[in-house]
């Protein structure tokens, strides 16, 4: 029926079907208990991620990112580098940060770890750049919170630089200026694919289409739908600023085990145990099981569940965002090895070809409409 | 005096601030009828394409134009960048202080550090010339424009609504009424202590009684 009209079919709002479809899973390192609850050193919980991170390509996933942190319940300062032996590991799996806290690093050494990372995966790095709603890192290396911002916006602007190739010459006001410096390694085709992650901030996803990045929606709460205006947005800016359509990506917290109860029993007390945690420093409302049922169901922001109940959900808000990516956070500190393992598996393997089934489904039932339309 | 009363005066309403929360805020009061404007801290240019999109109804200015056609302000800026926030022109105005103070996520900000006073108490000194009530600041922004419901509804939740000023604490509860929520006077602007960062309903959705219990306090009858 495509091939039977000379009329093109106009292409679908959204950039969904500009880009490939990518699903994948991201880690914060999140400390994890064996089977009776003991908690595993950080070192084997690292370990173990770096096992998770070979798993994942083993079962078809297309992307592993691990994102920064540095408290005792996501031992993970130093992404890039369990990154890189997971690069040596595989062959075909992209890997990234998820995200890399740009405000308290350098945006030159940044650049270098990536592109190194690049080179040890021929080609296969990505950033995902983000001003961190964890703030552990500032008292950690000497920034203040209130800079929050500012070292942000200066320090995306140098990385925008960074990632054109060439010496550099840049000037800032936070972090010293560069003139025509060189900055090693160059990358073998062309920048690797950097993202800005964003929370809920329009002027975000602005700057993001300002410096040409793509766009990784964090949604970890609240029904992200509402999302939806920033991919537009998103979209806008980008023609504002002359500039080709870039991937618009979703990150969003889960869980997958084999039935609902069981993923639902496994994620609640680990959820409501680490909220409740982080209330108190981050100014977070402590859940109750009618907020985590709102969350886990049909319009909230949790992903948990069977493998049919997140597929049918992640497939759903792809399109409801426009998106062509959906990065699935798993994990939570205190779930066992064995737990996330069985996640992974059933992340690759059931999943994923569901949202691609379902996905396909949609977009033939969309092309039809629309040729049907066009023809009458 | 009937919450959902809001005098003819309270017609135009700028929102200063257009990060998280301040669009969310935007699109509520243009979707309860009132005439809005937003602007952050450049020029309406770049605003103009996130409100297009973002909060369509909703005009882009200069802040300065937005607060001089304006009868009621939101503060929705970030805390620290508040002492550098000009009283002038908002003097004579009714000011809606919908920011929070929370060093350990944002940073300590001297002027507001180791205060017996709230934080909104703080805001009024600054901002001596204007009426401020504390309001719209204890829902998270993610979670304020699914959270809204018709008057009546037996899930309506509640807002916290703080002010030295009964009058204008009515006025600003009658906003809240007609956004969708169940407002919540408390007498003074100390009293809007409970409505701060680690008070007992902060980033809490609840209904009026929930919430009610959980201050352990009665409304002012309004």
């Amino acid at each position: 029926m495509t091939t039977s009209t000379t009329k093109t079919p106009r292409e679908a709002p959204g950039t969904s079907t500009r880009f490939p479809l990518v699903l994948g899973l991201d880690t914060f390192g999140d400390h994890e208990h064996d089977a009776e609850d003991r908690p595993l050193s950080h070192a084997q919980t690292i370990r173990n991620v770096v096992e998770e991170g070979v798993l994942a390509e083993q079962v078809g996933v297309d992307f592993f990112g691990i994102g920064e942190h540095h408290t005792d319940d996501f031992p993970m300062p130093a992404a890039d580098v369990v990154l890189a032996a997971i690069a040596a590991r595989t062959k075909r799996i992209h890997i990234g940060s998820a995200v890399t806290v740009l405000s308290s690093d350098d945006p030159v050494r940044v650049f270098q770890r990536f592109s190194t990372l690049n080179a040890i995966s021929s080609g296969r790095a990505e950033v995902i750049l983000g001003r961190g709603s964890s703030i552990d890192s500032f008292p950690l290396f000497g920034y203040d919170l209130a800079d929050y911002e500012d070292l942000f916006e200066e320090k995306v602007n140098l990385f925008a630089e960074l990632l054109k190739g060439g010496p550099v010459t840049w000037q800032g006001s936070l972090r010293p200026s560069l003139k025509n410096q060189d900055v090693v390694p160059y990358t073998e085709g062309g920048p690797f694919p950097a993202w800005i992650g964003v929370g809920g901030s329009p002027q975000s996803v602005v700057r993001a289409a300002h410096y040409g990045f793509s766009l990784m929606l964090a949604i970890i709460g609240g029904s992200p739908a509402r999302f939806r205006p920033f991919s537009q947005l998103f979209l806008q800016a980008l023609e504002r600023f002359g500039r080709e359509p870039l991937p618009v990506g979703v990150h969003s917290p889960g869980h997958v085990a084999d039935t609902d109860e069981k993923a639902l029993e496994e994620f609640w007390p680990r959820w409501l145990q680490i909220i409740t945690k982080m209330s108190k420093v981050r100014g977070f409302a402590i859940p109750t099981i009618e907020s985590f049922r709102f969350e886990v169901g049909p319009k909230g922001a949790l992903f948990v569940g069977s493998p049919d109940t997140v597929a049918q959900k992640v497939a759903a808000n792809l399109k409801t965002l426009g998106a062509n990516r959906f990065d699935l956070k798993f994990g939570m500190p205190g779930l066992s090895p064995s737990s996330l393992v069985r996640n992974i598996e059933l992340y690759g393997t059931k999943v994923i070809p569901r949202v691609r089934e379902l996905l396909a489904e949609s977009t033939a039932a969309e092309l039809s409409n629309r040729l049907h339309h066009d023809l009458t | 005096m009937s919450g959902s009363v809001i005098p003819p005066s309270v017609r135009r309403i700028a929102i200063l601030g257009a990060g998280h929360v301040g669009p969310v805020i935007a699109r509520m009061l243009f979707d309860a009828g009132f005439e809005v404007m937003i602007a952050a801290s450049g020029s309406p240019e770049t605003l103009e394409l996130i409100t297009q999109v973002v909060t369509p109804g909703v005009q882009a200015r200069w802040a300065a134009d937005a607060v001089a056609a304006a009868d009621t302000v939101v503060l929705a800026i970030p805390l620290h960048r508040f002492p550098a926030l000009d009283p002038g022109p908002l003097a004579g105005k009714l000011v809606v202080d919908a920011m929070n103070y929370w060093a350990p996520a944002d940073g300590v900000v001297p002027m507001f550090q180791g205060q017996q006073l709230s934080s909104s108490e703080i805001v009024q000194r600054r901002l001596s010339q204007s009426t401020i009530i504390k309001s719209l600041n204890q829902i998270a922004y993610q979670d304020l424009e699914d959270g809204r419901r018709p008057a009546g509804a037996p899930d309506r939740h509640a807002i916290g609504v703080a002010g030295d000023d009964p009058e204008a604490a009515s006025v600003v509860g009658g906003i809240v009424d007609r956004v969708g929520y169940d407002p919540v006077l408390l007498d003074s602007l100390s009293a809007g202590r409970v409505l701060q960062p680690g008070g007992p309903v902060f980033g809490a959705v609840l209904t009026r009684s929930e919430f009610e219990r959980a201050i352990h306090t009665t409304a002012v009858k309004t």
